[in-house]
Protein backbone atom coordinates (compact mmCIF):
# COMPACT_ATOMS: atom_id res chain seq x y z
CA UNK A 1 0.00 0.00 0.00
CA UNK A 2 2.74 2.45 0.93
CA UNK A 3 4.55 1.55 -2.27
CA UNK A 4 1.44 2.54 -4.25
CA UNK A 5 1.26 5.88 -2.43
CA UNK A 6 4.97 6.58 -2.67
CA UNK A 7 4.92 7.88 -6.28
CA UNK A 8 2.13 10.32 -5.35
CA UNK A 9 4.08 11.54 -2.33
CA UNK A 10 7.13 12.09 -4.52
CA UNK A 11 4.92 14.00 -6.96
CA UNK A 12 3.77 16.26 -4.12
CA UNK A 13 7.33 17.42 -3.40
CA UNK A 14 7.54 19.94 -6.30
CA UNK A 15 4.18 21.40 -5.20
CA UNK A 16 5.44 21.91 -1.66
CA UNK A 17 8.70 23.45 -2.80
CA UNK A 18 7.39 25.60 -5.65
CA UNK A 19 4.04 26.72 -4.21
CA UNK A 20 3.79 26.39 -0.47
CA UNK A 21 7.41 27.31 0.28
CA UNK A 22 7.19 30.51 -1.81
CA UNK A 23 6.53 32.88 1.12
CA UNK A 24 9.70 31.58 2.80
CA UNK A 25 11.98 32.03 -0.19
CA UNK A 26 10.69 35.39 -1.43
CA UNK A 27 14.07 37.15 -1.05
CA UNK A 28 17.02 38.36 -3.10
CA UNK A 29 19.82 37.42 -0.65
CA UNK A 30 21.80 35.24 -0.63
CA UNK A 31 22.65 35.38 -4.32
CA UNK A 32 23.48 31.86 -5.52
CA UNK A 33 25.22 31.18 -8.84
CA UNK A 34 24.55 34.80 -9.78
CA UNK A 35 20.78 34.39 -9.34
CA UNK A 36 18.60 36.12 -6.74
CA UNK A 37 17.63 33.52 -4.13
CA UNK A 38 13.96 33.15 -5.16
CA UNK A 39 14.96 32.56 -8.78
CA UNK A 40 17.71 30.14 -7.79
CA UNK A 41 15.24 28.20 -5.64
CA UNK A 42 12.71 27.92 -8.46
CA UNK A 43 15.34 26.81 -10.99
CA UNK A 44 16.72 24.27 -8.54
CA UNK A 45 13.36 22.55 -8.15
CA UNK A 46 12.61 22.71 -11.86
CA UNK A 47 15.80 20.79 -12.52
CA UNK A 48 15.15 18.33 -9.70
CA UNK A 49 11.56 17.62 -10.83
CA UNK A 50 12.51 15.30 -13.73
CA UNK A 51 14.71 13.33 -11.31
CA UNK A 52 11.81 13.00 -8.87
CA UNK A 53 9.39 11.95 -11.60
CA UNK A 54 11.88 9.41 -12.89
CA UNK A 55 12.12 7.96 -9.39
CA UNK A 56 8.31 7.76 -9.19
CA UNK A 57 8.30 6.10 -12.61
CA UNK A 58 10.76 3.41 -11.47
CA UNK A 59 8.85 2.71 -8.27
CA UNK A 60 5.56 2.44 -10.18
CA UNK A 61 7.15 -0.04 -12.56
CA UNK A 62 8.54 -2.18 -9.76
CA UNK A 63 5.26 -2.13 -7.84
CA UNK A 64 3.25 -3.06 -10.88
CA UNK A 65 5.71 -5.82 -11.70
CA UNK A 66 3.91 -8.70 -13.27
CA UNK A 67 0.31 -8.03 -12.22
CA UNK A 68 -0.50 -5.66 -15.05
CA UNK A 69 0.95 -5.71 -18.54
CA UNK A 70 1.36 -2.35 -20.31
CA UNK A 71 -0.15 -2.04 -23.74
CA UNK A 72 2.23 -1.57 -26.67
CA UNK B 1 14.11 43.60 -49.76
CA UNK B 2 16.63 43.49 -46.92
CA UNK B 3 18.30 40.40 -45.48
CA UNK B 4 15.92 40.16 -42.51
CA UNK B 5 12.85 40.22 -44.74
CA UNK B 6 14.34 37.53 -46.99
CA UNK B 7 15.10 35.26 -44.01
CA UNK B 8 11.55 35.60 -42.72
CA UNK B 9 10.03 34.91 -46.15
CA UNK B 10 12.21 31.82 -46.71
CA UNK B 11 11.38 30.42 -43.26
CA UNK B 12 7.64 30.78 -43.77
CA UNK B 13 7.96 29.07 -47.16
CA UNK B 14 10.02 26.27 -45.59
CA UNK B 15 7.42 25.61 -42.89
CA UNK B 16 4.78 25.45 -45.63
CA UNK B 17 6.73 22.80 -47.54
CA UNK B 18 7.43 20.74 -44.40
CA UNK B 19 3.77 20.93 -43.38
CA UNK B 20 2.60 19.71 -46.79
CA UNK B 21 5.14 16.88 -47.06
CA UNK B 22 4.18 15.58 -43.60
CA UNK B 23 0.79 14.47 -44.91
CA UNK B 24 2.07 12.75 -48.07
CA UNK B 25 1.55 9.02 -48.46
CA UNK B 26 -0.77 8.93 -45.45
CA UNK B 27 -4.36 7.88 -45.89
CA UNK B 28 -6.33 10.66 -44.24
CA UNK B 29 -9.28 9.66 -42.05
CA UNK B 30 -10.57 11.28 -38.87
CA UNK B 31 -8.30 9.13 -36.70
CA UNK B 32 -5.20 10.09 -38.72
CA UNK B 33 -6.14 13.74 -39.17
CA UNK B 34 -6.91 14.50 -35.51
CA UNK B 35 -4.68 12.16 -33.48
CA UNK B 36 -2.09 10.95 -35.99
CA UNK B 37 -3.44 7.40 -35.85
CA UNK B 38 -2.26 7.21 -32.19
CA UNK B 39 1.19 6.27 -33.44
CA UNK B 40 3.49 9.09 -32.35
CA UNK B 41 6.57 8.02 -30.42
CA UNK B 42 8.42 9.90 -27.69
CA UNK B 43 10.13 12.44 -29.94
CA UNK B 44 7.10 13.45 -32.00
CA UNK B 45 4.92 13.69 -28.89
CA UNK B 46 7.53 15.81 -27.20
CA UNK B 47 7.79 18.10 -30.21
CA UNK B 48 4.02 18.32 -30.46
CA UNK B 49 3.52 19.18 -26.81
CA UNK B 50 6.45 21.56 -26.73
CA UNK B 51 5.12 22.99 -29.98
CA UNK B 52 1.78 23.93 -28.55
CA UNK B 53 3.07 25.11 -25.20
CA UNK B 54 5.87 27.40 -26.32
CA UNK B 55 3.95 30.04 -28.20
CA UNK B 56 4.63 33.64 -29.14
CA UNK B 57 3.93 34.33 -25.49
CA UNK B 58 7.25 32.67 -24.68
CA UNK B 59 9.02 35.24 -26.79
CA UNK B 60 7.09 38.42 -26.15
CA UNK B 61 5.08 37.73 -23.00
CA UNK B 62 7.72 36.25 -20.71
CA UNK B 63 10.25 38.97 -21.58
CA UNK B 64 7.50 41.55 -21.19
CA UNK B 65 6.53 40.32 -17.71
CA UNK B 66 10.16 40.25 -16.57
CA UNK B 67 10.59 43.76 -17.96
CA UNK B 68 7.52 45.46 -16.59
CA UNK B 69 6.38 43.30 -13.64
CA UNK B 70 9.53 41.59 -12.34
CA UNK B 71 9.21 38.68 -9.89
CA UNK B 72 5.54 37.82 -10.67
CA UNK B 73 6.89 36.61 -14.04
CA UNK B 74 8.43 33.65 -12.22
CA UNK B 75 4.97 32.12 -12.07
CA UNK B 76 5.48 31.13 -15.72
CA UNK B 77 8.45 28.93 -14.75
CA UNK B 78 6.55 27.28 -11.93
CA UNK B 79 3.16 26.49 -13.41
CA UNK B 80 4.56 24.69 -16.42
CA UNK B 81 6.70 22.47 -14.22
CA UNK B 82 3.79 21.59 -11.93
CA UNK B 83 1.56 20.94 -14.93
CA UNK B 84 4.01 18.25 -16.07
CA UNK B 85 3.97 16.68 -12.62
CA UNK B 86 0.15 16.53 -12.78
CA UNK B 87 0.35 15.19 -16.32
CA UNK B 88 2.53 12.31 -15.16
CA UNK B 89 -0.27 11.12 -12.90
CA UNK B 90 -3.35 12.09 -14.92
CA UNK B 91 -2.59 11.76 -18.62
CA UNK B 92 -1.97 8.00 -18.67
CA UNK B 93 -5.59 7.51 -17.54
CA UNK B 94 -6.75 10.00 -20.17
CA UNK B 95 -4.83 8.12 -22.84
CA UNK B 96 -6.27 4.75 -21.79
CA UNK B 97 -9.82 6.12 -21.89
CA UNK B 98 -9.04 7.55 -25.33
CA UNK B 99 -7.75 4.25 -26.62
CA UNK B 100 -10.62 2.21 -25.18
CA UNK B 101 -13.42 4.42 -26.48
CA UNK B 102 -11.62 5.74 -29.59
CA UNK B 103 -11.84 9.36 -28.43
CA UNK B 104 -10.66 12.17 -30.70
CA UNK B 105 -11.53 15.27 -28.73
CA UNK B 106 -11.90 16.51 -25.16
CA UNK B 107 -15.74 16.67 -25.29
CA UNK B 108 -15.67 13.04 -26.49
CA UNK B 109 -14.44 12.21 -23.01
CA UNK B 110 -17.44 13.91 -21.39
CA UNK B 111 -19.81 12.22 -23.84
CA UNK B 112 -18.60 8.70 -23.01
CA UNK B 113 -17.88 9.16 -19.31
CA UNK B 114 -21.15 10.91 -18.47
CA UNK B 115 -23.24 9.48 -21.28
CA UNK B 116 -24.42 12.94 -22.31
CA UNK B 117 -24.16 14.47 -25.75
CA UNK B 118 -25.49 17.72 -24.32
CA UNK B 119 -22.60 17.95 -21.88
CA UNK B 120 -20.23 17.15 -24.76
CA UNK B 121 -21.65 19.92 -26.93
CA UNK B 122 -21.51 22.38 -24.02
CA UNK B 123 -17.85 21.57 -23.34
CA UNK B 124 -17.13 21.85 -27.07
CA UNK B 125 -18.66 25.31 -27.30
CA UNK B 126 -16.86 26.50 -24.17
CA UNK B 127 -13.66 25.11 -25.67
CA UNK B 128 -14.08 26.93 -28.96
CA UNK B 129 -14.93 30.17 -27.13
CA UNK B 130 -11.66 29.80 -25.19
CA UNK B 131 -9.60 28.91 -28.28
CA UNK B 132 -10.61 31.81 -30.54
CA UNK B 133 -9.07 34.61 -28.46
CA UNK B 134 -5.96 32.47 -27.98
CA UNK B 135 -5.69 32.08 -31.75
CA UNK B 136 -6.13 35.78 -32.28
CA UNK B 137 -3.40 36.54 -29.73
CA UNK B 138 -0.98 34.36 -31.71
CA UNK B 139 -1.89 36.28 -34.85
CA UNK B 140 -1.45 39.69 -33.29
CA UNK B 141 1.91 38.64 -31.77
CA UNK B 142 3.02 37.31 -35.12
CA UNK B 143 2.15 40.58 -36.82
CA UNK B 144 4.19 42.58 -34.29
CA UNK B 145 7.22 40.27 -34.53
CA UNK B 146 7.42 40.14 -38.31
CA UNK B 147 6.79 43.85 -38.74
CA UNK B 148 9.47 44.84 -36.22
CA UNK B 149 12.02 42.28 -37.39
CA UNK B 150 11.67 43.24 -41.04
CA UNK B 151 12.23 46.88 -40.13
CA UNK B 152 8.66 47.73 -41.14
CA UNK B 153 9.15 46.26 -44.63
CA UNK B 154 6.51 43.58 -44.10
CA UNK B 155 3.29 45.20 -42.78
CA UNK B 156 1.73 43.36 -39.82
CA UNK B 157 -1.47 42.56 -41.74
CA UNK B 158 0.40 41.01 -44.65
CA UNK B 159 2.41 38.84 -42.28
CA UNK B 160 -0.77 37.66 -40.56
CA UNK B 161 -2.52 36.84 -43.83
CA UNK B 162 0.52 35.06 -45.31
CA UNK B 163 1.25 32.94 -42.23
CA UNK B 164 -2.35 32.00 -41.74
CA UNK B 165 -2.82 31.03 -45.36
CA UNK B 166 0.20 28.75 -44.96
CA UNK B 167 -1.11 27.28 -41.71
CA UNK B 168 -4.60 26.82 -43.08
CA UNK B 169 -3.36 24.89 -46.11
CA UNK B 170 -1.12 22.48 -44.26
CA UNK B 171 -3.67 21.77 -41.55
CA UNK B 172 -6.22 21.15 -44.28
CA UNK B 173 -4.04 18.60 -46.04
CA UNK B 174 -1.83 17.04 -43.34
CA UNK B 175 -3.81 17.41 -40.10
CA UNK B 176 -1.83 16.93 -36.92
CA UNK B 177 1.18 15.38 -38.69
CA UNK B 178 1.83 18.71 -40.37
CA UNK B 179 1.91 20.45 -37.01
CA UNK B 180 4.30 17.94 -35.47
CA UNK B 181 6.81 18.22 -38.29
CA UNK B 182 6.73 22.01 -38.54
CA UNK B 183 7.34 21.95 -34.77
CA UNK B 184 10.77 20.48 -35.49
CA UNK B 185 11.75 23.59 -37.43
CA UNK B 186 10.18 25.83 -34.83
CA UNK B 187 11.88 24.26 -31.83
CA UNK B 188 15.34 24.40 -33.41
CA UNK B 189 14.97 28.05 -34.41
CA UNK B 190 13.43 29.13 -31.13
CA UNK B 191 16.06 27.41 -29.00
CA UNK B 192 18.89 28.94 -31.04
CA UNK B 193 17.33 32.41 -30.85
CA UNK B 194 16.65 32.25 -27.11
CA UNK B 195 20.00 30.72 -26.14
CA UNK B 196 22.05 33.14 -28.23
CA UNK B 197 20.17 36.26 -27.11
CA UNK B 198 19.70 35.16 -23.50
CA UNK B 199 23.33 34.25 -22.91
CA UNK B 200 24.83 37.07 -24.92
CA UNK B 201 23.01 40.24 -23.81
CA UNK B 202 23.87 40.08 -20.07
CA UNK B 203 27.54 39.59 -21.02
CA UNK B 204 27.54 42.25 -23.70
CA UNK B 205 26.23 44.95 -21.38
CA UNK B 206 27.27 43.89 -17.88
CA UNK B 207 29.96 41.22 -18.21
CA UNK B 208 27.82 38.39 -16.84
CA UNK B 209 24.46 37.21 -15.54
CA UNK B 210 25.42 37.73 -11.88
CA UNK B 211 26.71 41.22 -12.60
CA UNK B 212 23.52 42.12 -14.43
CA UNK B 213 21.46 41.02 -11.41
CA UNK B 214 23.73 42.98 -9.05
CA UNK B 215 23.06 46.16 -11.02
CA UNK B 216 19.33 45.40 -11.19
CA UNK B 217 19.06 44.75 -7.45
CA UNK B 218 20.93 47.98 -6.79
CA UNK B 219 18.76 50.06 -9.12
CA UNK B 220 15.39 48.46 -8.32
CA UNK B 221 15.63 46.58 -5.02
CA UNK B 222 12.01 45.34 -5.05
CA UNK B 223 11.72 44.31 -8.72
CA UNK B 224 12.98 40.77 -8.09
CA UNK B 225 10.87 39.82 -5.07
CA UNK B 226 7.10 39.46 -5.01
CA UNK B 227 5.00 41.47 -5.77
CA UNK B 228 7.77 42.94 -7.94
CA UNK B 229 6.84 46.20 -9.65
CA UNK B 230 3.11 45.45 -9.36
CA UNK B 231 0.64 46.14 -6.59
CA UNK B 232 -1.65 43.13 -6.53
CA UNK B 233 0.53 40.26 -7.78
CA UNK B 234 1.41 39.20 -4.27
CA UNK B 235 2.74 35.86 -3.05
CA UNK B 236 -0.84 34.69 -2.51
CA UNK B 237 -1.76 35.72 -6.03
CA UNK B 238 1.22 33.83 -7.47
CA UNK B 239 0.43 30.71 -5.41
CA UNK B 240 -3.23 30.61 -6.46
CA UNK B 241 -2.44 31.48 -10.07
CA UNK B 242 0.20 28.77 -10.29
CA UNK B 243 -2.21 26.16 -8.94
CA UNK B 244 -4.99 27.29 -11.28
CA UNK B 245 -2.86 27.38 -14.42
CA UNK B 246 -1.06 24.12 -13.61
CA UNK B 247 -4.47 22.44 -13.44
CA UNK B 248 -5.74 24.29 -16.50
CA UNK B 249 -2.68 23.52 -18.61
CA UNK B 250 -3.82 20.18 -20.05
CA UNK B 251 -7.47 21.22 -19.97
CA UNK B 252 -7.10 23.25 -23.15
CA UNK B 253 -8.98 21.21 -25.73
CA UNK B 254 -5.96 21.08 -28.05
CA UNK B 255 -3.44 20.03 -25.39
CA UNK B 256 -5.86 17.45 -24.03
CA UNK B 257 -6.46 15.95 -27.47
CA UNK B 258 -2.74 15.83 -28.29
CA UNK B 259 -2.40 13.15 -25.59
CA UNK B 260 -4.37 10.79 -27.83
CA UNK B 261 -1.71 10.97 -30.54
CA UNK B 262 0.81 9.16 -28.32
CA UNK B 263 1.65 5.54 -29.05
CA UNK B 264 1.54 4.29 -25.45
CA UNK B 265 1.29 5.16 -21.78
CA UNK B 266 5.04 4.74 -21.59
CA UNK B 267 5.52 7.49 -24.20
CA UNK B 268 3.38 9.86 -22.17
CA UNK B 269 5.11 9.16 -18.88
CA UNK B 270 8.58 9.56 -20.34
CA UNK B 271 7.45 12.78 -21.96
CA UNK B 272 6.16 14.15 -18.65
CA UNK B 273 9.47 13.34 -17.03
CA UNK B 274 11.58 15.32 -19.49
CA UNK B 275 9.24 18.24 -20.15
CA UNK B 276 10.22 20.30 -17.07
CA UNK B 277 13.70 20.73 -18.58
CA UNK B 278 12.04 22.58 -21.42
CA UNK B 279 11.27 25.34 -18.90
CA UNK B 280 14.94 26.26 -18.61
CA UNK B 281 15.02 28.38 -21.80
CA UNK B 282 12.34 30.59 -20.24
CA UNK B 283 14.96 31.65 -17.69
CA UNK B 284 17.00 32.94 -20.63
CA UNK B 285 14.01 34.91 -21.89
CA UNK B 286 13.71 36.47 -18.43
CA UNK B 287 17.39 37.46 -18.58
CA UNK B 288 16.62 39.29 -21.83
CA UNK B 289 13.68 41.06 -20.19
CA UNK B 290 15.73 42.10 -17.14
CA UNK B 291 18.66 43.28 -19.26
CA UNK B 292 16.24 45.24 -21.45
CA UNK B 293 14.90 46.99 -18.35
CA UNK B 294 18.40 48.32 -17.64
CA UNK B 295 19.49 48.98 -21.24
CA UNK B 296 16.29 50.18 -22.94
CA UNK B 297 14.12 51.39 -20.05
CA UNK B 298 10.84 53.23 -20.46
CA UNK B 299 9.29 51.29 -23.36
CA UNK B 300 5.56 52.03 -23.47
CA UNK B 301 4.75 48.39 -24.20
CA UNK B 302 6.71 45.60 -22.47
CA UNK B 303 5.95 43.29 -25.41
CA UNK B 304 8.55 45.23 -27.38
CA UNK B 305 11.33 44.56 -24.86
CA UNK B 306 12.74 41.40 -26.45
CA UNK B 307 12.90 42.68 -30.01
CA UNK B 308 13.99 46.19 -29.01
CA UNK B 309 17.02 44.75 -27.23
CA UNK B 310 17.82 42.37 -30.11
CA UNK B 311 17.59 45.25 -32.59
CA UNK B 312 19.94 47.35 -30.44
CA UNK B 313 22.48 44.57 -29.92
CA UNK B 314 22.63 42.34 -33.00
CA UNK B 315 23.14 42.78 -36.78
CA UNK B 316 20.11 42.95 -39.10
CA UNK B 317 20.27 39.36 -40.33
CA UNK B 318 20.07 38.00 -36.81
CA UNK B 319 17.06 40.18 -36.10
CA UNK B 320 15.56 38.57 -39.19
CA UNK B 321 16.33 35.13 -37.79
CA UNK B 322 14.63 35.99 -34.49
CA UNK B 323 11.64 37.36 -36.39
CA UNK B 324 11.42 34.19 -38.47
CA UNK B 325 11.64 32.06 -35.32
CA UNK B 326 8.84 34.17 -33.87
CA UNK B 327 6.71 33.60 -36.97
CA UNK B 328 7.01 29.79 -36.82
CA UNK B 329 6.43 30.00 -33.10
CA UNK B 330 3.02 31.46 -33.89
CA UNK B 331 2.30 29.08 -36.77
CA UNK B 332 2.70 25.82 -34.82
CA UNK B 333 0.31 26.43 -31.92
CA UNK B 334 -2.10 28.20 -34.25
CA UNK B 335 -2.30 25.15 -36.48
CA UNK B 336 -3.20 22.98 -33.49
CA UNK B 337 -5.79 25.47 -32.27
CA UNK B 338 -7.43 25.60 -35.69
CA UNK B 339 -7.39 21.83 -36.09
CA UNK B 340 -8.86 21.33 -32.65
CA UNK B 341 -11.59 23.98 -32.85
CA UNK B 342 -12.80 22.70 -36.21
CA UNK B 343 -13.02 19.11 -34.96
CA UNK B 344 -14.87 20.24 -31.82
CA UNK B 345 -17.56 21.88 -33.90
CA UNK B 346 -17.88 19.23 -36.60
CA UNK B 347 -17.77 16.20 -34.34
CA UNK B 348 -19.15 17.26 -30.97
CA UNK B 349 -21.61 19.93 -31.93
CA UNK B 350 -22.67 18.93 -35.45
CA UNK B 351 -22.44 15.14 -35.48
CA UNK B 352 -23.08 14.12 -31.89
CA UNK B 353 -25.57 16.78 -30.81
CA UNK B 354 -27.32 17.85 -34.01
CA UNK B 355 -27.10 15.14 -36.64
CA UNK B 356 -26.11 11.72 -35.26
CA UNK B 357 -26.60 10.13 -38.69
CA UNK B 358 -23.70 12.12 -40.24
CA UNK B 359 -20.94 9.86 -41.57
CA UNK B 360 -17.26 10.13 -40.74
CA UNK B 361 -16.60 11.37 -44.24
CA UNK B 362 -19.06 14.23 -43.70
CA UNK B 363 -17.42 15.09 -40.38
CA UNK B 364 -13.92 15.28 -41.82
CA UNK B 365 -15.19 17.32 -44.80
CA UNK B 366 -16.96 19.74 -42.48
CA UNK B 367 -13.82 19.97 -40.31
CA UNK B 368 -11.78 20.96 -43.32
CA UNK B 369 -14.27 23.63 -44.34
CA UNK B 370 -14.26 24.91 -40.75
CA UNK B 371 -10.45 25.17 -40.82
CA UNK B 372 -10.84 27.80 -43.52
CA UNK B 373 -13.81 29.50 -41.83
CA UNK B 374 -12.19 29.74 -38.37
CA UNK B 375 -8.89 30.96 -39.80
CA UNK B 376 -10.75 33.67 -41.66
CA UNK B 377 -12.68 34.62 -38.55
CA UNK B 378 -9.54 34.95 -36.43
CA UNK B 379 -7.91 37.05 -39.16
CA UNK B 380 -10.87 39.40 -39.33
CA UNK B 381 -10.80 39.85 -35.57
CA UNK B 382 -7.03 40.39 -35.51
CA UNK B 383 -7.09 42.95 -38.32
CA UNK B 384 -10.22 44.92 -37.53
CA UNK B 385 -10.77 44.63 -33.78
CA UNK B 386 -7.36 43.66 -32.36
CA UNK B 387 -8.29 44.66 -28.80
CA UNK B 388 -11.74 43.10 -28.63
CA UNK B 389 -10.76 39.61 -27.60
CA UNK B 390 -7.87 40.29 -25.23
CA UNK B 391 -10.22 40.46 -22.28
CA UNK B 392 -11.67 37.13 -23.35
CA UNK B 393 -8.25 35.53 -23.29
CA UNK B 394 -8.03 35.98 -19.56
CA UNK B 395 -11.40 34.32 -19.41
CA UNK B 396 -10.06 31.55 -21.63
CA UNK B 397 -7.57 30.18 -19.11
CA UNK B 398 -9.95 30.61 -16.21
CA UNK B 399 -12.61 28.95 -18.36
CA UNK B 400 -10.80 25.81 -19.52
CA UNK B 401 -9.52 25.20 -15.98
CA UNK B 402 -13.14 24.60 -15.02
CA UNK B 403 -13.02 21.30 -16.95
CA UNK B 404 -10.53 19.94 -14.39
CA UNK B 405 -12.98 18.52 -11.80
CA UNK B 406 -15.15 16.88 -14.47
CA UNK B 407 -12.16 15.20 -16.07
CA UNK B 408 -10.04 14.23 -13.07
CA UNK B 409 -12.92 13.12 -10.87
CA UNK B 410 -14.40 11.38 -13.90
CA UNK B 411 -11.22 9.37 -14.27
CA UNK B 412 -10.59 8.47 -10.66
CA UNK B 413 -13.91 8.59 -8.80
CA UNK B 414 -16.84 6.33 -9.71
CA UNK B 415 -19.49 8.35 -7.85
CA UNK B 416 -19.18 11.58 -9.82
CA UNK B 417 -22.36 12.14 -11.85
CA UNK B 418 -23.47 14.02 -14.92
CA UNK B 419 -25.58 16.44 -12.90
CA UNK B 420 -22.67 17.07 -10.55
CA UNK B 421 -20.35 17.98 -13.41
CA UNK B 422 -22.98 20.09 -15.15
CA UNK B 423 -23.73 22.02 -11.95
CA UNK B 424 -20.03 22.43 -11.17
CA UNK B 425 -19.17 23.68 -14.67
CA UNK B 426 -21.98 26.22 -14.69
CA UNK B 427 -21.04 27.42 -11.18
CA UNK B 428 -17.40 27.78 -12.18
CA UNK B 429 -18.10 29.67 -15.40
CA UNK B 430 -20.66 32.00 -13.88
CA UNK B 431 -18.41 32.78 -10.93
CA UNK B 432 -15.45 33.56 -13.20
CA UNK B 433 -17.61 35.88 -15.29
CA UNK B 434 -19.09 37.65 -12.29
CA UNK B 435 -15.78 38.13 -10.47
CA UNK B 436 -13.97 39.43 -13.55
CA UNK B 437 -16.77 41.68 -14.80
CA UNK B 438 -17.24 43.24 -11.35
CA UNK B 439 -13.51 43.97 -11.12
CA UNK B 440 -12.90 41.38 -8.41
CA UNK B 441 -9.89 39.66 -9.98
CA UNK B 442 -7.90 39.08 -7.80
CA UNK B 443 -10.53 38.50 -5.11
CA UNK B 444 -9.02 39.07 -1.63
CA UNK B 445 -5.60 38.57 -3.24
CA UNK B 446 -6.55 35.21 -4.75
CA UNK B 447 -6.82 34.63 -8.52
CA UNK B 448 -10.54 34.73 -9.43
CA UNK B 449 -10.26 31.64 -11.63
CA UNK B 450 -8.94 29.71 -8.66
CA UNK B 451 -11.84 30.82 -6.47
CA UNK B 452 -14.24 29.64 -9.17
CA UNK B 453 -12.39 26.33 -9.53
CA UNK B 454 -12.67 25.61 -5.81
CA UNK B 455 -16.40 26.40 -5.88
CA UNK B 456 -16.79 24.26 -9.01
CA UNK B 457 -15.07 21.27 -7.40
CA UNK B 458 -17.16 21.62 -4.23
CA UNK B 459 -20.43 21.77 -6.20
CA UNK B 460 -19.39 18.84 -8.42
CA UNK B 461 -18.62 16.66 -5.41
CA UNK B 462 -21.66 17.83 -3.40
CA UNK B 463 -24.22 17.31 -6.16
CA UNK B 464 -22.66 13.95 -7.09
CA UNK B 465 -22.96 12.77 -3.49
CA UNK B 466 -26.63 13.69 -3.11
CA UNK B 467 -27.68 12.40 -6.54
CA UNK B 468 -28.39 8.70 -6.77
CA UNK B 469 -25.40 6.54 -7.78
CA UNK B 470 -25.56 5.61 -11.48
Amino acid sequence: MTRRLLPLLIGAVPFVMLVFALPLVNRVEPIVLGLPFILFWIMLWIILTPALLFLAFRIEKQTRGSDEEEEL
Amino acid sequence: MNVATAIIAVTILLSFVIGLLAGKHVKMNLEMWTVGGRRFGLILVWLLMAGEIYTTFTFLGAASWAYSKGAPAFYILIYGTLAYVLSFFILPAVWKAGKRHRLHTQPDFFVTRYDSRLLGALVALMGVASILPYLQLQLTGLGIIVKTASGGQIPANWAMVACFAVTCIFVYTSGIRGTAWVAVLKDIMMIVAVVVVGLWVPYAYFGGIGKMFTVLVHQRPTHLILPGSTRDMTTVWVMSTVLLTAMGFYMWPHTFASVFSARSVETIKRNSIIMPLYQVPILLVFLVGFTALLVVPGLANGDEAFLALVAKTFPGWFLGFVGAAGAVTAIVPSSLLILCASTLISKNVYQLALRPSASELTVIRLSRVLVVVLTGLALIFAIFVPEALVALLLLGYDGVSQFFPGIVLGLFWKRVSRNGVLAGLVTGFVLVLVLILTGNDPWMGVNAGFVALVANAAVTVGVSLISRPQ
